[in-house]
């Protein structure tokens, strides 16, 4: 069963404690690791996830993280992290090399999903876009809108996006309405609109070798 | 609402004094203006309104952002608050002789575009009596340096906020260091990402975590380099 996008931006998931692996994830992958886990049978990943909205709090996610490991690591075989470095500035690295856990490569998910190489080759040119996910098109306004305060000052739009040329709605799934939704939220910003659809990228690459091991 | 029957010019000059730094907290640019020209017709310096008004109120929003209390948009309406009163101030402060700290050049560096954290350190350090030259956003190694080369100011302050970009202050730093001139500035870095160790790390002279710790930072490290010059 896959949780509904409020709880996982507000308060995460936690693992059914079936299978040999904790997978402990960003909620704003959840939909993609279990739609992974269905799709390649991994059923010895267990997953739990933290809420998404750390994200607006990077400096908390390497504490979160260690209590998540710390708290379940135990009942597993073992652990790995769905994180990037999300802002963390290196943190998250140092922090899971203390707890002897490995972490998926990367800045961040906009870079992971399209593949970190890709993404990085792509940085020079195109660092005016502003880019949403599956997730971030469904929860823009839980994550992106209201956080940023333009449901109750919507002047400071220009303040916050006067600078970016057009958004890059990054898509995971081939899906009609989400694609609306997305064009939607480049009209509500004020900005060009294109749709790439990289699938899961680097994160079904890494998850691969996660599941293999 | 209560708020609105406050009519600030019949406030003595300490009690509107905090109402301004109430306001300011609200984000209410049309207040702090009216009150910043209460204040001037009174009598205040505008050096003194700056500091005891503007700054004042804006320390505490700093502080309460760094304490969880304020988040991002609250941080961006005071900001833009106390930049109505500025640029009331600004050209005030010139003609009436204001302490003048140093000169700052400030940009956010190449492939990063976020700017509200730049931009408020930028105003904190006026507010402070530095002279500040705002490069903007996405600066490249060249642009850093022509404006060094043009402003000769005392420091230069980079800005990242993306683990991806922040390497690129070492690029900046080290090509000082090639041309020679590292040593003619204070360097100071900020963003949310960044640490004391990776400042250390790519020769900056301090990171700074807030706007406050930057100006602090900032007059700490020029009265240090007066002292050198007058030894
Ligand atoms: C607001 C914000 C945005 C706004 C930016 C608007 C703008 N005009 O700046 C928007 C929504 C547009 C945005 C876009 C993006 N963002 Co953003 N953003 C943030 C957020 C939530 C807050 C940053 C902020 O403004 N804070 C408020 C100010 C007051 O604080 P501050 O910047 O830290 O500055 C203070 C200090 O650091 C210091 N300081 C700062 N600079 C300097 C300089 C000097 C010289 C000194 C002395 C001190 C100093 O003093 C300041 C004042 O106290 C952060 C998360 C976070 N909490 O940090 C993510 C965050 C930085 N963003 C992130 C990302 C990924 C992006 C995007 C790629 C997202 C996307 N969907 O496309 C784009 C980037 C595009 C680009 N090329 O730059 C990530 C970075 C991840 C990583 N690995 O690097 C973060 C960490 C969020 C996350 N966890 O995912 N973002």
């Amino acid at each position: 069963m896959t949780p509904d996008d409020a709880t996982l931006t507000e308060a995460g998931l936690e693992p059914t404690h079936h299978g040999r692996i904790l997978l402990i994830a960003c909620g704003a992958l959840a939909h993609e690791v279990l739609a992974l886990k269905r799709l390649n049978h991994w059923d010895h990943l267990d997953l739990q996830c933290l809420p998404a909205n750390l994200h607006l709090w990077p400096d908390r996610i390497p504490a979160a993280v260690e209590a998540a490991v710390e708290k379940h690591r135990d009942a597993y075989a073992s652990v790995f992290v769905l994180y990037a470095d999300c802002g963390t500035g290196g943190q998250l690295f140092e922090k899971c090399k203390k707890l002897g856990v490995e972490m998926l490569q990367g800045p961040h998910c906009y870079s992971f999903f399209e593949g970190n190489e890709d993404f990085a080759a792509k940085a020079e040119t195109e660092f005016t876009a502003f880019y949403l996910t599956d997730f971030l098109v469904r929860q823009f306004d839980a994550f992106v809108w209201r956080p940023m305060g333009l449901d109750r000052h919507p002047e400071l739009r220009d303040m916050y996006f006067g600078n970016y040329t057009k958004l890059v709605y990054q898509a995971q799934t081939d899906d009609p309405a989400l694609d609306l939704k997305a064009q939607d939220c480049a009209r509500r910003l004020g900005l060009a609109y294109e749709r790439r659809l990289t699938g899961y990228g680097d994160l079904a690459r890494e998850l691969a070798v996660v599941a293999a091991g | 609402m209560a708020e609105d029957d406050i009519i600030l010019s019949e406030l003595s000059d300490d009690e509107l004094v905090l109402q301004m730094h109430d306001d300011l907290y609200d984000g209410l640019k049309e207040e702090i203006e009216e009150g910043v020209g209460i204040l001037l017709e009174r009598g205040w310096t505008p050096y003194d309104v700056l500091t005891k008004a503007l700054v004042a109120g804006m320390t505490i929003v700093g502080a309460d952002f760094r304490d969880g209390i304020l988040f991002v948009p609250e941080v961006l309406l005071a900001a833009n608050a106390m930049k109505g009163g500025m640029f009331i101030l600004k050209p005030l402060l010139a003609e009436t002789g204001a302490p003048r700290m140093g000169k700052m050049v400030i940009g956010t560096v190449k492939g990063d575009i976020h700017d509200i954290g730049k931009n408020l350190v930028g105003m904190m350090m006026e507010g402070a009596g530095f002279e500040v030259l705002d490069l903007g956003i996405n600066n490249s190694v060249e642009k850093y340096l022509a404006a060094l080369e043009s402003e000769q100011p005392d420091i230069l302050g980079m800005s990242a906020l993306l683990t991806t970009t922040m390497p690129y202050m070492k690029v900046v730093i080290d090509t000082l260091k090639e041309k020679g001139m590292r040593e003619d500035y204070i360097v100071l870095v900020g963003g949310a990402p960044l640490n004391e160790e990776f400042s250390r790390a790519i020769g900056a002279d301090a990171y700074c975590r807030d706007a406050a710790v930057a100006v602090e930072t900032a007059k700490a490290f020029v009265a240090r380099k007066h002292n050198q010059l007058g030894a």
